[in-house]
């Protein structure tokens, strides 16, 4: 009598494989969606632009179209940049914790983001009945548009800035604070006691962090004279402020780089939506393309605050060989997968540490950063 | 004038590019609502009450202390880019204003405005 095998042997199938073919498709379209992109931007110079471009031009004059395609543009990029961002933070957390991350859309997940994308689009939106109705429809519109406003100043080269503000860096501080007024719409409206705790936090972490962070950046208008990032960046050309003011610079970005995390409710100060005790924190009740919008927001303020970091303290644009916009974009990315490498490192704040940290550590050090910097220049000055 | 116009255009953009995408969702996605779905999710379980209720918040006194240097950030910018122009007569007023301001803070954090209880 044969007993039978104490451990069944795996089953050849456990309908978590992917379809070979599928895959195979959906890599070939990824391919050709991409070769599709090279070929078109490679062909663009070589269009007849001669014929059209009187008309570009008389357009593209008219003040009104010439802000509408600039605001345009913003937003395709935008967009376009976070699908890229959230597939490289998927694809950076998968490697942080020995994973794959998304792996079966498109080449090694690349598509995984667009296709999530499609996927929140065709969700059932559901607005609960006890929220509060327009606070409840509002709270992406507040939460996302100030993100884009941000955009308008930020320089990606000396000639491709929105709007070369000449008081960039108050615009930034004046804008950046809306933000918060989104999420606290979305925590209160939402009528759950878990929203509401995420949206107060939020709002009591992103003003304490807003202090710290005006400071630090006030420290870099000392050091410059000016507040516009154009300048600030034109004014690196000699060396970027933190290896040239090294003494001042590096205490300040360091100031700076610690807000900015807060700011951006990432951990170790992701208290606003701290899964484990507060489900999702202001966002819990939103689902489909209204979830996706604070998404959206949330990637696009990272990378917002990378590019602001960039600008002040890592000479902007300024880079040898390669096109300035590209030296922007590399700095950047580099910054924003510091952000990243933090968030998958560092477990979370208690919310007394969390406000503690700020009013008596980080207030009182930026303030001393900021005189040691107006000393520093008068020192180098005479 | 170009930068109201270029900040009103961002605005717009912004709110036009939200909405219609709302809108292309809302043709595109099934729509079945029942009084079960439509309930606050909170954390899965019925919510007791509603979340408007009064409760002690904590943050009331960081805002009091927010405001105080919020405003000295605003003051202190326009100083920031014309300082130069003054010399070390001006970092010494910068620096009295400043300690000034320190001293409130210290005042603050002594009656205990800082601490979480």
């Amino acid at each position: 009598m044969s007993l039978p095998p104490l451990r069944r042997p795996a089953p050849t199938r456990t309908g978590f494989e992917c379809d070979p073919a599928f895959v195979a498709g959906q890599f070939a379209a990824g391919v050709a969606v991409l070769v599709a992109a090279i070929a078109v931007a490679s062909a663009l110079p070589r269009l007849p632009w001669g014929l059209v471009d009187p008309l570009l031009v008389l357009i593209g004059s008219h003040p009104v179209i010439n802000a509408l395609i600039k605001a345009l543009t913003v937003t395709v990029f935008v967009t376009v940049h976070v699908i890229f961002l959230i597939w490289l933070e998927r694809k950076f957390a998968g490697w942080m914790q020995a994973r794959l991350g998304p792996m079966h859309v498109g080449w090694k997940g690349a598509l995984q983001t667009i296709a999530d994308a499609v996927k929140l689009l065709m969700k059932e939106d559901i607005i609960p009945t006890r929220a509060d109705r327009i606070l409840f429809i509002a709270a992406p519109f507040l939460t996302f548009m100030p993100t884009l406003l941000t955009f308008m100043v930020l320089p990606f080269s000396e000639k491709w800035v929105a709007y070369d503000f000449p008081l960039g860096i108050l615009f930034v501080l004046a804008v950046t604070t809306n933000i918060s007024l989104g999420t606290l719409a979305a925590g209160w409206g939402a009528n759950n006691k878990y929203s509401l705790l995420g949206g107060a936090r939020a709002c009591a972490q992103v003003l304490s962090y807003e202090i710290p962070m005006a400071v630090a950046m006030l420290s870099v208008v000392t050091l410059e004279g000016t507040m516009s990032l154009t300048e600030i960046v034109k004014h690196q050309q000699h060396g970027w402020n933190i290896i040239a003011h090294a003494p001042v610079m590096i205490p300040a970005f360091l100031i700076f780089m610690v807000c900015g995390l807060a700011e951006l409710n990432r951990t170790p100060f992701d208290l606003p939506e701290a899964e484990s005790e507060l489900v999702s924190g202001f966002h819990t009740e939103y689902s489909g393309m209204r979830f996706a919008f604070f998404y959206l927001g949330e990637f696009a303020a990272n990378f917002f605050t990378a590019g602001l970091a960039v600008t002040l303290f890592f000479g902007g644009w300024l880079g040898p060989w390669l096109p300035a916009p590209i030296w922007f974009g590399i700095k950047t990315i580099a910054v924003v997968t510091l952000f990243m490498w933090i968030k998958w490192t560092v477990p979370r704040l208690r919310v007394d540490q969390m406000m503690g940290f700020c009013w008596k550590f980080l207030v009182p050090a930026s303030v001393v950063v900021f005189c040691a910097t107006a000393v520093w220049v008068m020192v180098a000055g005479s | 004038m170009n930068a109201y116009l270029t900040a009103a255009m961002f605005t717009i953009t912004g709110f036009a590019f939200i909405a219609s995408t709302l809108l292309i969702s809302r043709i595109l996605r099934p729509s079945a609502p029942n009084p079960d779905k439509l309930e606050t999710y909170e954390c899965g379980p019925l919510p007791v009450g509603d979340a408007w209720r009064q409760f002690n918040l904590h943050y009331y006194l960081f805002a009091l202390v927010f405001v105080v240097f919020d405003v000295e950030a605003a003051f202190l910018y326009p100083w920031a880019v014309a300082f130069k122009l003054e010399g070390p007569y001006a970092v010494a007023e910068m620096l009295i204003f400043v300690a000034l301001l320190l001293a409130g803070w210290a005042y603050a954090w002594k009656r205990g405005a800082l601490e979480w209880e």
